[in-house]
Parts: structure tokens; C-alpha cells; sequence
């Protein structure tokens, strides 16, 4: 196991490297140029664009600037400057990301939780009223677009007398209507995994065993039901997670919160590759220690599985 | 106009918003019913600046906003494009070269230091200075010693001399009779002595001269700043306070506007334009501000080259403007008939005649007479980004319709590749361009626009004659003088057609209940000295 996890975090670092290299790429690649952005429609004084593209060592070669900025990450947690407003781009994301964590933490939460118990009901009494009402409603919330239903439930609360969007973003009341509309899609999808599995394993020998031996129903259903229906559910969960935290742009405009994905989407119209690298770096890092985790999770959740 | 705001045309393209004029007082005749709290406090929707608070440094709408109620100037203007004193007592001139500033006596900034004219001096010198990177260093080029100090050779421009601790003078280049109107920018603005200690810091925590005083900055969220008890400017704030709120879509500000959680908004969003003014009732804002969009013509592309202006009249009186105005564009914008926009000193009514009178059957017979058009197809470039793709189709498709000339639009993913490709001339044909004033004066929008070296002129028109009349008016002896010369050249620019004028911008926006006296200025901001806030 030791050795396991020893691998599986020396493999981060080529990826690592890669993903990152490929998204500088990738912003370099695109036309325009972040310096000659700050003046709009017009021309500026030669002397301060050149200043200011020395200053962001962007009149190196591409792959100088790339070396370079990994060096500041690597040796001194150096993320560089934004180039608008010359802040360092650690404070952007120490703005940024805790906001993020905190909605997406939530509506992980409210995934995972209503998800699995909407599931459980759901494969128990397959083809029963329950079900059907279940597959219904996760079908609904996965054919509905996130922006409309941000919107709708944006205006019907809004014309109960709450308020459309989120002022305090540490506060858990507000939050709750985005982390509802984030959750939505992921939460049917986690349903639909977890009814699937169970009314799979609610046929298979070991359920009719557990059942044969008198088990309390809890236990049956507790541990050898959900042990061995989980496991597609967390490789879900645990990808999801990444997605909640870099995809929730739409969900972050609606209710107006500041978090990662508008960051990144302002970033790149800016075409600010330090910016974009540096949060793309931590979630880059977020989706490879979640996989892991997944993966461990594996072998808790069924004890067949076992890494050397 | 140089760099100027036309950062702000990212803001417009992207339908975003626009900047504060904080032009004195204005608008106590707005309802008076209702009890007033002189030190309530009130909200404006912006996005966050995106660069530090320096006023020399803020060249888009969201940081200049914040700026203008943190700094005053020497001059502003009226709606009408008169200046008016503001920390200057006055601006005298005799050679329309050098200017003799006298401000007013008693004036400190927000740290109890006074403002002298060093204040200003020290300030412009070293906003002048590329060293320090300003992106507005450009609008000190006129100047003298400029260049010197642009070019790294001095550190302070011989055009710049302090008589006393409150007059100073400033010797240009050469004589600008408009050059009073110049000064009304934020980029004139003085800085404190603590400023030069620490610029980055004094950028997120800028000690100004204005209105109001600067409380917090919280990015991404919020900016506080409240009323200067000590004001000696005209233009004294009628409330306590404003908060300028962070919103990332302007649909969002608007529920919040509509349920009280926000007070006064820029722009609104398109998605609630049809609504609004049932919505805001007397609340809504529907008023003209001074900004163009026009068709501009790429004329180093084979295609413009050598052509006959004929055409391109042609082409311009194939544009039906009034029923794009009115259905496309849902009467958001007004049909331009001039290179000028309104509010600006010098504008005339119809100035550039027919040339913007739809009429298809004579816009064809023009067209066949200039020997029609190069390849008999045009194309349009925008940026996809700005909400631009259908008014350039329809102007495309009434273009077609009345001359059979094909006519597509060439779509840029975004603002920076559509300035992109400007910069590097691969127009392919046609292209989208708008102007927001810098300055309420004529030649902000015909020198810096086709002036052949002018920084605007990416399209690469160049006239001689045209050149020879800037610069006749340029150095006209007066104010008025120039006035004159300048409308002459607008009346003559149908000959040369630079651009094909399409329309003049208006300001649609609102207001809450909570406040009242909500005024916009000529650069499309709403006053934030003259709003009052209800008990």
C-alpha cells in the first residue's frame, strides 16, 4: 500500500509538468496580448508596453517564461503577478479559492448525501411508485441546463422576497441556493449510479446469503449492500469534485460569487497565462490527490481489491 | 484620443458598463418629496478595476469610476462641453502654448497635506516617466520635454514650472487651443506627496483630493468610500457614501436592483431591455451619451486601397439605421448623422448630409459611378464577445438588399483578437470601431481619429488635405476659432468617407427607490456627488 501511494505520487509529476506546460501553451497560442490588452482600442507609449512586458518577462522565448515561472512555483511558492493589477497571483487565488471550497463543498455534501439516499430507495424498490418518481425527477435535473435553472430559481426566490444573489459568501444560508443549483445534475447522476448498483447487487448471492443467515436488515443493507454498490458512485464523486470546483462559472455569474471559475474565465480573456497557470495548478493537484483518494477508497470499500 | 478610455470599448463591446464624469453637482431638481438622509449611503454597480487605483494608471471604465470620486482635477465640464473651474481658480492662456494655472487656496488632500503645484507637477512628471508604467503616460505627450523624458533622458518635463506653491505653468510643444479640455481627464490629477513612498501600496489604498474619501477595498466584492466633510471643490457630495458593488453579469445586478439589494446601475443588461422602463417605471434611465460606433474601412487592404470615396458612400446610404436602431438594436442607440457625437463641443446636427439617409436606389447608382465595389464583397469584422453579431448582420443583409453587394460578417472570438488582428492591419475589409469622448471637444473625434499619425487611425486612412485642415485648426488662435475650422472639416468629411457612420450610443440604465437626483454624465456614468439618498 505504502509503495502504492509512493507511485502513484511520483506519477503526479510528469502529469503535472504536462498539464501545466500544455495550458501555457495554450495561452500563449491564442491571438492577443496581454500587455497591449491593458490599453483597449488604442495605441500606448512604446517605451511603458516595453517596460511592462519586461517586467512580466513576456519578451522571452515561450519556454524560458514557462521554466522560469515553474521555478518560482517550485523553489519559492511564487506565482508571479497578475499583469493588470500587478497583485500576486497566490493573493488572487487565496481570495478565490476558499470561496470555491466553500461552495463546492457544499454542494458535494448535498450531492453525495441526497444523491446516495435518493439511489438506496430508488434500487430497493426498483420498478416500484418510488422508482419511477425518482427516475422522473433525476431525469428532469439532468435534461435541465444549469443557467436555467439557476435563473428560475434565482427569480422564484427573489419573488418570495429573498435575495438573488450571494453578498456574504461565508455565510451557509446564501450559499445554499448556488450549491443547490451546482449539485443538481451531479446529484441525479449520483442517484441513478447508486439505484443501478444497488438493485444490481440486490440479486447477487451474497445479498441472498447475508439475508439466509438472519442479519439485521441493517446490517444486510448497511454493509454488504452499500460496500459493494459504492464503488462506481465514489469514481464519480470523486472526479466530480475537480468539476464542481473549476466548472461552476455559470453557477458563480448567476448568483454572483467570486470564486475559481470566474477567475479562470477573466484570466483568459485577458489572456493572463500566470494567472490561469497558477489556478489550473491547484486544480490540477485537487483532481490528482482526489483520483488517488478514489483509488484507495477501492480497496476500504472492498477488500478483494489490494494494491502492492 | 490616445489609449485613453478606450478601454472602454472592452467594457461596451462586452456590454458591460462605463465610467463616472463626476461633473459638478447637477440634478437637485429630481423629486424632492421625500425626506433626505445627507449621510445615507447607497450602491453602484461595477466590475473590479483592473489595475490599481493610480489615476494615471486607470484607463477602463470600473477603475475610473472609483477614481473620479477619489481625485478632482482642475477643470471639468457640463453637459453642454463648457469647463468649468474645479481645483484651479483659473486657466489663463495667451499663445494657446503656455498656460498659466492658478488654483484655488485651502485645498488638502485626504491626509491633511495641502495641494500645491507641486502636487500636480510631481505627479505628471512621474506618470510621464515609462519607468513607471503608467498605461495613460501617452497624454502628457503634449507637453513639452515629453519626449525627453519618455525617451529616458530626463526625469522631468521642461514644459512644467512651479511660479508658487499655488501657480504653475505649462508650456506645450506646440499651441493646442483646446488644450483646458485635456485637463479635465483623471489622468491630470495630483498625488500626495506619501503616494511616491509606496505607489503599489498607494494603488490599493489611494490617498486623493476629491469628493470622496477612500474607506476599503475588498477585490472582487467591494469598494467603500465616503463623503469629505473638508471638500472645498464644487462639487460636494449630497450623501454619505457610495459602495461600489462587484457584480460579474449585469443580469444578476438587475434582480438586485429590482429588490432593493443595489441603487443605481450603469448599463442594462440586454436580456432586461425590453422590461426595464416597465419594470424602473420613472426609474429608468434612457438618455444619449456622447460615443459612435461606426464602420470603419481597412484602407491598406487591396480592396480600399485606391478607391473612389464614391462607393463608400454608397455603401453608407445602404444602411437602414432607423429600423436597425429600432428593432435589432431595440432602441438602445440613436441614428448617427455625423462623424461627432452629441454633447460634445462643436457637434452639429446632419453634418455629414445624405451620406446617412438610407436610400437604396442612390446608394447603388453610387456605387456603380465610384466603379463598384473590389470583388463586389465585403465583410465585417467584430468581436463575437461584445454582443455585436446581430446588428452586423442585419446592416449586412440591408446592404445587400439595396445594392446586391455581398456582405458577411468576419466574427473575432474576442476583444483581444479582434484588437489583435487590428493591430497587426489583417482587416480583411470592413471592421467594427467605436469612440467614447476623452474630451468634450470636437477634435477628439476627428484628429484622433484620421488624423494620418493619430493613434485611433488603425483603419490607416491618410489625406493630405485633411491633415493640412487638422493642423490649420490646431493652431487656430482661439477656442471658438478652432471650433469652427473643425466643424468645416466634419462637413468635408463626405468627400473622403473614413468611416461609415452608424450610430450614437445611449445610456440605459436605473436606479432604486431608496435614492433620488440620479443624473448621467456625457461619458455615460451617473454623477455620484448629486444623488441623494432617502431617509
Amino acid at each position: 500500500m505504502g509503495r502504492y501511494v509512493i507511485r502513484r505520487l511520483l506519477q503526479m509529476i510528469p502529469v503535472f509538468i504536462g498539464t501545466t506546460l500544455l495550458i501555457f501553451l495554450m495561452v500563449y497560442a491564442l491571438p492577443g496580448d496581454p500587455v497591449r490588452g491593458l490599453f483597449g482600442d488604442k495605441g500606448a507609449s512604446p517605451e511603458v508596453l516595453q517596460n511592462l512586458r519586461h517586467e512580466y518577462g513576456l519578451d522571452k522565448p515561450i519556454l524560458v517564461q514557462y521554466f522560469d515561472y515553474m521555478k518560482g512555483i517550485v523553489l519559492h511558492f511564487d506565482f508571479g503577478n497578475q499583469i493588470a493589477s500587478g497583485r500576486p497571483v497566490t493573493e488572487i487565488l487565496g481570495d478565490a479559492f476558499p470561496v470555491t471550497l466553500r461552495l463546492a463543498g457544499l454542494a458535494f455534501a448535498i450531492e453525495a448525501a441526497l444523491g446516495i439516499i435518493l439511489g438506496l430507495v430508488s434500487g430497493m424498490r426498483a420498478g416500484k411508485t418510488a422508482d419511477t418518481l425518482i427516475l422522473i425527477l433525476t431525469l428532469l435535473l439532468i435534461s435541465v441546463p444549469v443557467f436555467v435553472l439557476g435563473l428560475i430559481l434565482q427569480t422564484v426566490v427573489t419573488n418570495a422576497g429573498g435575495a438573488p444573489s450571494v453578498s456574504d459568501d461565508t455565510d451557509i444560508g446564501q450559499m445554499l441556493m448556488p450549491a443547490i443549483v451546482l449539485a443538481s445534475a451531479s446529484l441525479a447522476y449520483v442517484a441513478r449510479l447508486t439505484r443501478t448498483s444497488v438493485a444490481e447487487n440486490m440479486r447477487s448471492d451474497f445479498m441472498r446469503t447475508a439475508i439466509a443467515k438472519g442479519l439485521p436488515r441493517r446490517r444486510v443493507v448497511g454493509v454488504h449492500l452499500m460496500r459493494n454498490s459504492l464503488i462506481p458512485v465514489v469514481t464519480f464523486l470523486g472526479t466530480d469534485l475537480g468539476a464542481l470546483m473549476g466548472g461552476a462559472i455559470v453557477t458563480e455569474r448567476i448568483f454572483n460569487i467570486k470564486g475559481v471559475g470566474g477567475t479562470i474565465a477573466d484570466a483568459i480573456t485577458r489572456r493572463e497565462g500566470t494567472t490561469l497557470v497558477g489556478l489550473v495548478t491547484i486544480l490540477v493537484l485537487v483532481y490528482l490527490v482526489t483520483s488517488l483518494i478514489v483509488d484507495l477508497l477501492y480497496a476500504v470499500l472492498d477488500p478483494r481489491i489490494r494494491y502492492a | 484620443m490616445r489609449g485613453a478610455k478606450s478601454a472602454k470599448w472592452v467594457a461596451i463591446a462586452a456590454v458591460v458598463a462605463l465610467s463616472a464624469t463626476a461633473c459638478g453637482g447637477g440634478g437637485d431638481d429630481g423629486d424632492t418629496k421625500a425626506a433626505i438622509d445627507p449621510d445615507g449611503t447607497f450602491s453602484v454597480e461595477v466590475g473590479e478595476p483592473q489595475n490599481p487605483l493610480q489615476p494615471a494608471n486607470t484607463m477602463e471604465s470600473n477603475g475610473s469610476i472609483v477614481i473620479k470620486s477619489l481625485f478632482s482635477g482642475l477643470v471639468d465640464y457640463d453637459s453642454t462641453g463648457k469647463i468649468s473651474m474645479v481645483n484651479a481658480d483659473s486657466v489663463d492662456t495667451k499663445d494657446n502654448k503656455t498656460f498659466t494655472v492658478k488654483l484655488k487656496a485651502g485645498w488638502k488632500f485626504h491626509d491633511g497635506t495641502p495641494v500645491t503645484s507641486e502636487s500636480y507637477i510631481k505627479a505628471w512628471n512621474w506618470a510621464a516617466n515609462p519607468d513607471n508604467k503608467q498605461t495613460n503616460s501617452f497624454w502628457f505627450s503634449d507637453i513639452k520635454g515629453y519626449d525627453e523624458v519618455s525617451g529616458g533622458k530626463a526625469t522631468e518635463m521642461s514644459g512644467l514650472k512651479a511660479v508658487d506653491d499655488t501657480t504653475f505653468t505649462i508650456e506645450l510643444s506646440k499651441a493646442l487651443p483646446y488644450f483646458v479640455y485635456k485637463l479635465g481627464y483623471e489622468v491630470f490629477d495630483p498625488l500626495p506627496e506619501s503616494f511616491y513612498k509606496d505607489p503599489k501600496a498607494a494603488g490599493e489604498k489611494p490617498v486623493g483630493n476629491g469628493p470622496y474619501k477612500f474607506v476599503s477595498w475588498d477585490h472582487k466584492k467591494q469598494i467603500v468610500v465616503e463623503r469629505n466633510d473638508d471638500y472645498q471643490g464644487p462639487n460636494k457630495a449630497k450623501n454619505g457614501g457610495v459602495v461600489f458593488k462587484n457584480y460579474a453579469q449585469l443580469e444578476t445586478a438587475y434582480q438586485d436592483l429590482k429588490s432593493g439589494n443595489l441603487d443605481v446601475m450603469r448599463q442594462v443588461a440586454p436580456r432586461d431591455l425590453p422590461v426595464y422602463k416597465q419594470d424602473l417605471g420613472d426609474r429608468a434611465v434612457d438618455q444619449s451619451y456622447s460615443a459612435i460606433q461606426t464602420v470603419a474601412v481597412a484602407f491598406y487592404t487591396k480592396q480600399w486601397k485606391d478607391i473612389d470615396p464614391k462607393v463608400l458612400q454608397g455603401l453608407s446610404m445602404a444602411i437602414d439605421r432607423d429600423t436597425i436602431t429600432k428593432t435589432v438594436l431595440q432602441g438602445t442607440r440613436e441614428p448617427a448623422t455625423g462623424w461627432v457625437a452629441k454633447g460634445v463641443l462643436g457637434y452639429t446636427d446632419n453634418a455629414a448630409g445624405d451620406v446617412t439617409k438610407y436610400d437604396p436606389a442612390k446608394a447603388k447608382a453610387l456605387i456603380k459611378e465610384g466603379g463598384g465595389v473590389p470583388g463586389n464583397k465585403i465583410s465585417i469584422q467584430y468581436n463575437a464577445d461584445g454582443g455585436h453579431k446581430e446588428w452586423v448582420e442585419a446592416v449586412c443583409g440591408s446592404i445587400t438588399n439595396a445594392t446586391g453587394v455581398q456582405c458577411s460578417g468576419d466574427s473575432k472570438a474576442d476583444f483581444q483578437a479582434d484588437t489583435n488582428a487590428r493591430d497587426a492591419k489583417q482587416v480583411k475589409s470592413l471592421y467594427r470601431s467605436g469612440w467614447v469622448l476623452d474630451y468634450p471637444f470636437i477634435s477628439n473625434f476627428i484628429r484622433d481619429l484620421f488624423g494620418t499619425k493619430s493613434d485611433g487611425n488603425q483603419g490607416g486612412f491618410s489625406n493630405p488635405e485633411i491633415d493640412k485642415l487638422i493642423s490649420q485648426a490646431d493652431s487656430a488662435a482661439s477656442l471658438e476659432e478652432s471650433e469652427k475650422l473643425y466643424q468645416e472639416i466634419e462637413k468635408k468629411l463626405p468627400e473622403y468617407m473614413p468611416s461609415i457612420p452608424l450610430w450614437y450610443y445611449k445610456v440605459n440604465a436605473g436606479y432604486s427607490e431608496k435614492v433620488s437626483g440620479v443624473k448621467y454624465a456625457q461619458d455615460g456614468d451617473p454623477i455620484l456627488t448629486g444623488v441623494q439618498v432617502k431617509k
